[in-house]
């Protein structure tokens, strides 16, 4: 376990970058109206340092060696009861800067691109304080050095989540999802909250130092079970199955939020709970197992449901879930599969906030419609939005050189490398993936105009335009750059571990078995979409196709195996509170009054009869005492 | 018989007086009934300081003579206010603190 | 000093089975009469009975006491209420609470027999000091229940000295009769008279018909029948109102009618 070196230098200024956003979102969220003309630059702005100071923080660790470029930095000792103790301190590392990058610099993009697509919103700047509450509470996620710390930022970006899932709460179906993301989301913590208790309970401390160097001694069975629970977790905070319904409801939530939060970056932070705890999971194995089937059967539930949804903001989330997927099942291979998991999570990052941005832009200018047979040969009127776009989903489907080729293709090296089960699945995956973003591309941008009467579309403003544009060069080159110019392998190694499992084929076969697949995908898309007419009414469809369009029953499911027995419980425990507790306390009540009206009876209002009693009462003592005595 | 046949007559009294209070409805003749009672009492203390050879029972009965004057003041007193507004000395006559 | 009595003289057993059972008597006596004055006096016998009895248990003190304040006062306020209350209620023996004769009787024999065989066997063999060292010590009965009272119980006789006088002060608040209105003067009640329903002279004294002058005898009134009022309430009460015989109606009918033919 390599040590954690003193911050200092520009490291010393680490806690800015969580505090520059917290200070921000405290300014405009407790400041209140009067923030309301400058505050929404205000957010902009401490996100925009923290990026800078980031970028400054990469180019000096470049400049360290390989075993020196874990940071750590305590503030102060935060928890220390008995035995227990966790500090509020940061650990600044390979694996940490890359998040810390990601979420500013995706981040301020987002944050600008608000300015306009929020501009006629009257809460924007409550909008843009959650938004900076939001990058805090990401930021402490990945900087924290002890699971309790994480724990803090896993719960606060499941706050930001919800409130900004919920931002429009005059709408019940916006409350509705919020609530759902968030009950989920708990299931999901409850999972975090048991694996951090184990661990204090098997390893006397949630430090990440302690507890991995410890590891090795713990027994398997304490491992499998933290690994299991830690799964739990991600699988809440990722959207996997099987906690996966709540992120296609969470697109009720303006664009900004879907392109940060449920693309780029929350929805990843299950990944990284993984890909940090690695030390355990390579210990578990059957943890690890248990990750890849849940990363594989995610990855195919999403893109089957991502190939049926008519909204177009579900589809991408369809695309998310898939993604995501595909993340896990890398993580979940072991040292052979680290790297790659957080290669894509990077790549990923960036093209699919660009594609959220770009159904963004869309619907901003079709008047907030999501139906994408509503659409159609938008490429006319929206050519940035369009080209961007065009680029997100060349990467996204892997087309060579673009990005998600080379971490895409990684992964299913991966894949291959550990099991040809795993890798054929992830190999029709993609070209699954092909099929349906070639579908929404076509469906949109493409075909016929299938636009309604009071529909105008119109090119979005340039403070909506720019960040496309940044984000579609970021698509295209951040893969390339990754492999030849930095090597994102050997970066992240002394983090994570990687190891060189050699191919029962060489690389290039299983690259060009994938571009045929996907370009197989593209071409079935194209037909069934651009080349033929896109009805504007659904059809019906076979049950496969509805069976996606409602999310392959997901939500059922849950109804029936949760809902419905806690609301039946619940009700049975409200019958026994009225008839059984109530019914005890008035029971109690109604006896004592029954009683009290039969004792009354005794007072005659005779003299003679009190004094009766009284002589009986003497008998009675009397008697008491003789006994007392004889006996 | 011995000093204990004194004890025995004093209960014998004694319960006479417990009918006596239990049975007649005049007001005056229950008070009478419980002076007798009292004076049973006082005859046992004084039995009782025989046997134990001491004067403490006798100062005891003196001190309840006393006390019993003083009730019966106090309670001819009532009855007496009593008869003024009933008319009447029956002891089941005043009976409105019932249910 | 003497040595513990449990041999009791003849003298004494004889007074006390004669005082015995004359008090048992006036005790039954009391709760079976009639008569509230019957009562009274019956109770008059057993207070009297049981100051006999203090003094045959060297209580001479306590046993003058007895007859001074019990029989003296306290029986006389009884005789002096029951004169206020009126005689003339006369007791009923029909018993009006269900259940309460039996239950008293049972209660009260049961009380007596607890009492009598408990305390009967458990002080049957103690022996009884006698009080002939006590009496002796300061020099008299008086002088030692005095010695006592005011060295050893002089908390409880203050007490009861503050008792009596609440006492005395109670009974005087609770007989005092407020007047609502100014005392009637004479002229008062004479125009009451005079503008009653009642006759307005003198009603006829017990004796204007009189053949008799005895107060039990009644008035005979010009119609041949008595007069109610002419003989005292207490006397009518107590049922010994004399009956007329007819020669005096007679007689007064001729006086107030003339002879008849």
């Amino acid at each position: 376990m390599t040590e954690l070196m003193p911050a200092e230098g520009v490291f010393s200024l680490i806690w800015l970058l969580i505090a520059l956003p917290l200070a921000g979102a405290t300014v405009l969220l407790v400041g209140g109206r009067r923030t309301n003309a400058w505050g929404p630059y205000l957010a902009i702005l401490t996100v925009a340092t923290s990026a800078v100071l980031g970028i400054a923080m990469l180019v000096s660790m470049m400049g360290h060696s390989a075993e020196e470029r874990s940071i750590g930095q305590t503030l102060y000792s935060w928890v220390f009861v008995g035995g227990f103790q966790a500090d509020m301190a940061f650990q600044l590392d390979q694996l940490s800067i890359v998040f810390v990058l990601l979420i500013t610099i995706v981040g301020t993009l987002i944050h600008v691109y608000s300015l306009g697509y929020m501009a006629h919103d009257a809460n924007k700047r409550k909008f843009f304080g959650y938004l900076n509450l939001f990058v805090a509470a990401m930021l402490l996620l990945v900087l924290a050095n002890n699971y309790l710390l994480m724990y803090v930022g896993w719960e606060g970006v499941g706050l930001a989540s919800y409130l900004l899932i919920g931002f429009w709460l005059h709408k019940p179906s916006a409350a509705a999802a919020a609530k759902k993301a968030f009950v989920i989301n708990r299931i999901g913590d409850v999972g975090l909250g048991l694996a951090i208790m184990l661990m204090f309970a098997t390893f006397g401390s949630v430090t990440f130092g302690p507890v991995f160097g410890a590891a090795g001694e713990a027994s398997e069975g304490t491992l499998t079970a933290i690994g299991l629970l830690l799964l739990l977790a991600a699988c809440g905070k990722s959207a996997q199955f099987p906690l996966q319904a709540w992120l296609l409801d969470a697109m009720e939530g303006p664009t900004p939020v879907s392109a940060l939060i449920h693309a780029a970056t929350m929805v990843t932070a299950g990944v990284y709970l993984i890909v940090r705890s690695n030390v355990i999971f390579t210990a578990a194995e059957w943890a690890a197992v248990a990750v890849i089937i849940i990363g594989l059967i995610t990855m195919w539930m999403g893109a089957v449901i991502g190939s049926a949804k008519d909204d177009v903001k579900k589809a991408l989330a369809g695309s998310t879930m898939s993604q995501i997927g595909y993340m896990v099942t890398a993580a979940g291979l072991g040292p052979i599969g680290y790297v790659f998991a957080i290669f894509h999570l990077l790549t990923h990052g960036v093209f699919k906030a660009g594609l959220f941005l770009g159904a963004g832009s869309v619907m901003h200018g079709m008047n907030d419609n999501v139906n994408m047979r509503r659409f159609g040969a938008l490429r006319t009127v929206m050519a940035i939005t369009a080209g961007t776009f065009i680029v997100c989903y060349l990467t996204i489907i892997g087309i060579p050189p673009l990005s998600a080729f080379f971490s895409k293709d990684d992964i299913i090296h991966a894949s291959f490398e550990r099991s040809p089960v795993i890798g054929i699945l992830a190999m029709l995956a993609a070209g699954l993936t092909g099929f349906y973003m070639t579908r929404l591309v076509a469906m949109t941008f493409f075909g016929k105009a299938r636009w309604e009467d009071d529909a105008h579309p119109h090119e979005s403003p340039k403070v909506m335009t720019i960040p496309l544009v940044i984000l579609a060069i970021g698509a295209a080159f951040l893969g390339m750059s990754l492999v030849y110019w930095g090597n994102i392998e050997t970066w992240l190694e002394p983090v994570t571990g990687l190891q060189e499992v050699p191919l029962p084929l060489p690389s290039w076969v299983y690259e060009t078995v994938t571009l045929a697949l996907v370009l197989i995908g593209a071409a079935i898309a194209w037909t069934m979409y651009a080349r033929r007419e896109v009805p504007v009414e659904a059809p019906h469809g076979s049950w496969l196709t509805r069976a996606a369009r409602n999310e392959l029953y997901g939500n059922e499911v849950n109804d029936a195996l949760v809902v419905r027995p806690v609301y039946h419980s619940s009700r049975w425990l409200v019958w026994f509170d009225n008839k059984g507790v109530d019914g005890i306390v008035n029971g109690s009540a109604a006896f004592v009054g029954g009683l009290s009206g039969r004792l009354r009876r005794y007072q005659t209002g005779f003299a003679r009869s009190y004094a009766l009693s009284m002589v009986g009462g003497a008998v009675l003592v009397v008697l008491a005492l003789f006994l007392v005595r004889v006996s | 018989m011995n000093p204990s046949s004194y004890i025995v007559l004093s209960a014998i009294l004694f319960s006479i007086g417990a009918i006596g209070v239990l049975v007649r409805r005049n007001a005056i003749i229950v008070f009478m009934s419980v002076e007798l009672m009292l004076n049973a009492a006082n005859l046992a203390f004084v039995a009782f300081a025989r046997m134990n050879g001491n004067l403490d029972g006798q100062v005891v009965a003196f001190f309840v003579m006393v006390v019993a004057a003083a009730e019966v003041v106090v309670g001819l007193a009532i009855i007496v206010t009593i008869f003024r507004t009933r008319r009447s000395a029956s002891i089941d006559e005043p009976n409105l603190l019932k249910y | 000093m003497s040595e513990a009595v449990t041999d009791v003289n003849t003298g004494e057993v004889v007074v006390f089975w004669v005082c015995a059972v004359l008090a048992v008597a006036g005790a039954l006596g009391m709760v079976l009469s009639r008569k509230a004055v019957h009562s009274a006096l019956w109770v008059a016998l057993t207070m009297i009975n049981l100051a006999v009895l203090y003094l045959a248990n060297s209580a001479p003190f306590l046993g003058m006491v007895q007859v001074v304040v019990y029989t003296g006062a306290v029986m006389m306020l009884f005789l002096f209420v029951l004169m206020v209350v009126g005689v003339d209620a006369s007791a009923s023996f029909i018993e009006t609470i269900k259940g309460q004769r039996l239950a008293a009787t049972l209660l009260s024999v049961g009380l007596a027999i607890l009492l009598i065989w408990g305390l009967g066997s458990a002080l049957s063999g103690v022996p009884a000091q006698g009080l002939d060292a006590a009496n002796t010590a300061d020099g008299g009965n008086v002088q030692g229940i005095a010695h006592l009272i005011f060295t050893k119980y002089l908390l409880v006789f203050e007490l009861t000295s503050g008792l009596l006088i609440t006492a005395a002060m109670g009974a005087m608040v609770l007989a005092h009769r407020d007047r609502w209105k100014p005392a009637p003067s004479q002229r008062d009640l004479a125009v009451a008279r005079v503008l009653g329903d009642g006759p307005v002279g003198n009603l006829p004294n017990p004796g204007v018909y009189a053949r008799h002058n005895a107060v039990d005898t009644p008035a005979i009134l010009p119609d041949g029948s008595t007069s109610d009022v002419s003989v005292p309430a207490p006397v009518r009460a107590r049922g010994d109102e004399r009956p007329l015989d007819r020669v005096d109606i007679e007689q007064v009918h001729q006086i107030t009618e003339g002879p008849t033919e």
